[in-house]
């Protein structure tokens, strides 16, 4: 009853008319069907959205991984085998990127083994300090949220020029060392620092986003735990540790494996800032797939869409385990 | 009432004829163009007059940066995508896409003026007989020099026919004497180390179209690799930047941080309008290496591409803006060095433009006739941006310590093999 006269109310009759066409369809579809098969009539916009716009693209990006040739066109790549992937693997050691034929995909392979931990780690602990101390009753709290969620909102450009102009040699930062008598560095000439500072660019741009998540978690937890602590004597440390993080758990498990793939995936701060300089220092595998299939001609797609299937099983890697871990937190 | 319906009827139909003639003329073209030199915004004049010449056409100039059409426009050529016409630079490398112009432009005329360079249009194929394109304005590389600090530093400044060796060594003195952070830079570019390799005795490519790596590519890696150890050229451009990125520091030059700068004639118009004569500056004649004194030719071209559905307004257009009233003016706009015979032999007036900025674009005129074959070859081999961007991500290796020079050598010819490979063919 309800339905159908609130249709008829709210749209004035108009759309009594489809409803009439479209009741008759459901039921015969679901006499047709059965109702345990009716979901997916629902489901099938979806599905065919995630059909066509995500597992297609990957199956046409494993079928470039077997072809060769810079045509993008299905019909003018010559199937080559795994002769893309063997380019990949050509390796007289594995742990010696020069003596590979694609010197540059392991040397990325390496770096992003360093890289991703160490922006994991930190961008986590930034986050979660940020977060505890913004969900304290301090003076100009919605400000300072304001503040760390500033920089997610900045185009990733944006944001690699500003500390580009900072960094360089006559940057900003060099300036106010020079103003208090300490010599300039020229930061992004070195590995290392050129490599603390992609680490650090990279936490300052997305830090912002984990630090709503767990604030959001710190504030789900119930306030009378911290009373039932305070009552007992418990320091700051200790509630921290035994009822913060076990109650945040949950959270930092979202907030880890979304930390793992984005960084996995970093790409365009690092391009803009150092270009994967010096050298091939801050060089990750995305720019290496972007280089080899876009930057560099003729254009290596085949080769591009090998790296990027590695690339892709790595994420289904950490994406199984935070399905494991996940299933393993609820069940205990 | 009669007749009212027999005018109403008779307004109707004139209508419907006009709309439809209107809609069978009005056509438009999108032309993608960067905003330095010969580019969209000296185009623009030219656009605006032949669409007046022209009732019913339209030319959308689209300005994009130079990174779209370096990267971003071959492939949307290649997805059967894109504008209809571009101002592009890797002439031969993108020349499967080109539309033939031949049945809308006056053939003699494009053969007279811009003879060798549309060979570089038309890749790999020496036969063809094809017009892909106008070549817009030829580019040279060339050194700045700041002779304020030359003068102040009291080192006399290397006379034409000098080494790169000896400007070296005259640049380091003037740096020192006058606390200059750097005596020399060099763009971030293939296009421009291939100049110095070159002169050093580096062939880059063979008569068949294959990479050749040689004893004058590696004596160059090796004593640009020198130049950098010693803090003769800044480690910014070529040291702290990786892979195929493409960077300059030109600012460097205006603010009189290095004496002497290496790029090329497309910034002379900036020069012009930023420093002008504030300090007194120069282009000198290229520096010679043990094989020649040569730099490299370049340039851009506005070519019409095969998917347009408009090939008859794209080749008009084109045809209008090569006539060489309307290349004049664009070239005077843009201050660049024509690549049409007329202007190069008949000069052009570029008013506005100060002496000194005449004079630099005299020298680098002058270099032309100096550029070594190989320089010409490099300049229209299909494979010529793989080798570029080949050197500059190897040579940085080598700066920073990842590879010596020799395994760079044998980097850059895996990574050109590999990308012929990629193309298909050999």
């Amino acid at each position: 009853m309800g339905f159908r006269s609130q249709t008829a109310e709210v749209a004035g009759g108009i759309i009594v008319l489809p409803a009439r066409i479209i009741e008759p369809v459901m039921t015969g579809l679901q006499k047709f069907l059965g109702i345990k098969r009716m979901p997916w009539v629902f489901l099938l916009p979806n599905l065919l959205a995630v059909l066509l716009f995500s597992l297609l693209p990957v199956v046409v990006n494993v079928f470039y991984s077997f072809t060769g040739s810079d045509r993008l066109y299905p019909s003018e790549r010559p199937f080559v085998g795994t002769s893309n992937y063997a380019t990949l693997f050509d390796c007289g050691n594995y742990f010696d990127a020069s003596s590979c034929a694609s010197d540059l995909f392991w040397r990325a392979v390496g770096n992003s083994l360093i890289f991703v931990p160490v922006q994991v780690i930190c961008m986590i602990g930034v986050a979660l300090l940020a977060a505890v101390c913004l969900n304290r009753e301090i003076k100009g709290r919605g400000f300072f949220r304001a503040v760390f969620f500033f920089p997610v909102m900045l185009s990733p450009v944006v944001v690699a020029l500003t500390w580009q102009w900072i960094l360089q040699r006559n940057g900003a930062l060099n300036g106010i060392l020079m103003t208090i008598g300490l010599e300039p560095v020229n930061w992004l000439v070195f590995p290392n620092t050129a490599f603390f500072w992609s680490v650090f660019v990279t936490v300052w741009a997305h830090m912002g986003f984990y630090t709503i998540i767990l604030l959001a978690g710190l504030q789900s937890i119930p306030k009378d735990v911290y009373e039932a602590a305070k009552m007992d004597s418990a320091t700051n440390w200790r509630a921290f540790t035994r009822i913060t993080l076990p109650l945040l758990k949950p959270v930092l498990l979202v907030v880890f494996v979304l930390c793992v793939i984005r960084s996995v995936q970093t790409f365009d701060e690092l391009y803009v800032l150092t270009g994967g300089g010096p050298g091939s220092a801050t060089m990750l595998i995305v720019q290496y797939i972007y280089e080899v299939g876009f930057a560099v001609q003729p254009r290596n797609f085949g080769l591009a869409a090998a790296a990027s299937i590695l690339l892709g099983i790595v994420l289904l890697i950490f994406t199984a385990l935070q399905l494991r871990l996940s299933r393993n937190s609820q069940n205990g | 009432m009669t007749f009212t319906r027999i005018g109403l009827r008779a307004a109707s139909a004139l209508l419907a004829v006009t709309a439809l003639t209107g809609i069978a003329q009005a056509q438009e073209i999108t032309v993608y163009c960067d905003d330095i030199g010969f580019g969209c915004v000296t185009m623009a004049p030219i656009a605006k007059r032949f669409e007046a010449e022209n009732p019913g056409t339209t030319i959308k100039l689209e300005t994009v940066s130079y990174q779209t059409i370096v990267e971003s426009l071959p492939v949307q050529l290649e997805s059967g995508e894109g504008p209809d016409a571009a101002i592009i630079t890797d002439l031969g490398g993108l020349s499967r896409y080109y539309l033939d112009l031949t049945p809308y432009v006056n053939v003699a005329s494009f053969e007279k003026e811009y003879g060798q360079v549309l060979q570089w249009l038309r890749g790999a194929d020496p036969s063809s007989k094809a017009i892909n394109g106008m070549p817009t304005s030829l580019t040279v590389n060339g050194a700045y020099v700041n002779l304020a600090l030359f003068e102040q530093a009291g080192v006399p400044v290397p006379k034409e026919g000098a080494t790169w060796a000896e400007w070296a060594e005259a640049t380091r003195k003037v740096s020192k004497a006058t606390g200059t952070d750097f005596s020399m830079e060099m763009d971030r570019s293939g296009h421009r180390f291939a100049s110095l390799a070159i002169s050093y005795g580096a062939e880059l490519v063979d008569d068949k179209g294959q990479p050749v790596i040689d004893k004058g590519l590696k004596d160059a890696i090796e004593q640009f690799v020198a130049w950098h150890k010693d803090g003769t050229m800044p480690m910014d451009l070529w040291g702290a930047v990786g892979g195929a990125t493409h960077r300059e520091l030109f600012s460097d030059f205006l603010n009189a941080k290095t004496v002497f700068y290496f790029g090329g004639s497309w910034t002379l118009s900036q020069m012009d309008k930023e420093v002008g004569d504030l300090f007194d500056w120069e282009v000198v004649p290229a520096p010679c290496g043990p094989s020649s004194c040569t730099v490299m030719p370049g340039g851009g071209a506005l070519v019409g591409f095969k998917h347009t559905k408009n090939p008859e307004l794209v080749g008009k257009f084109i045809d209008y803006v090569a006539q060489t009233k309307n290349n004049a003016e664009i070239i005077a706009a843009s201050v660049e060095i024509p690549s049409s015979k007329s202007l190069i032999e008949g000069g052009v007036t570029y008013p506005g433009a100060s002496e000194r900025t005449q004079q630099s674009l005299s020298t680098f005129i002058a270099q032309i006739p100096k550029m070594a074959p190989a320089a010409y070859r490099f300049q229209g081999w299909r494979y010529q941006r793989a080798m570029m961007n080949a050197m500059t991500t190897r040579i940085s290796q080598v700066l920073n310590g990842e590879l010596d020079v020799d395994t760079a050598l044998d980097r850059i010819k895996q990574d050109v093999d590999l990308a012929i490979k990629a193309a298909g063919s050999k």
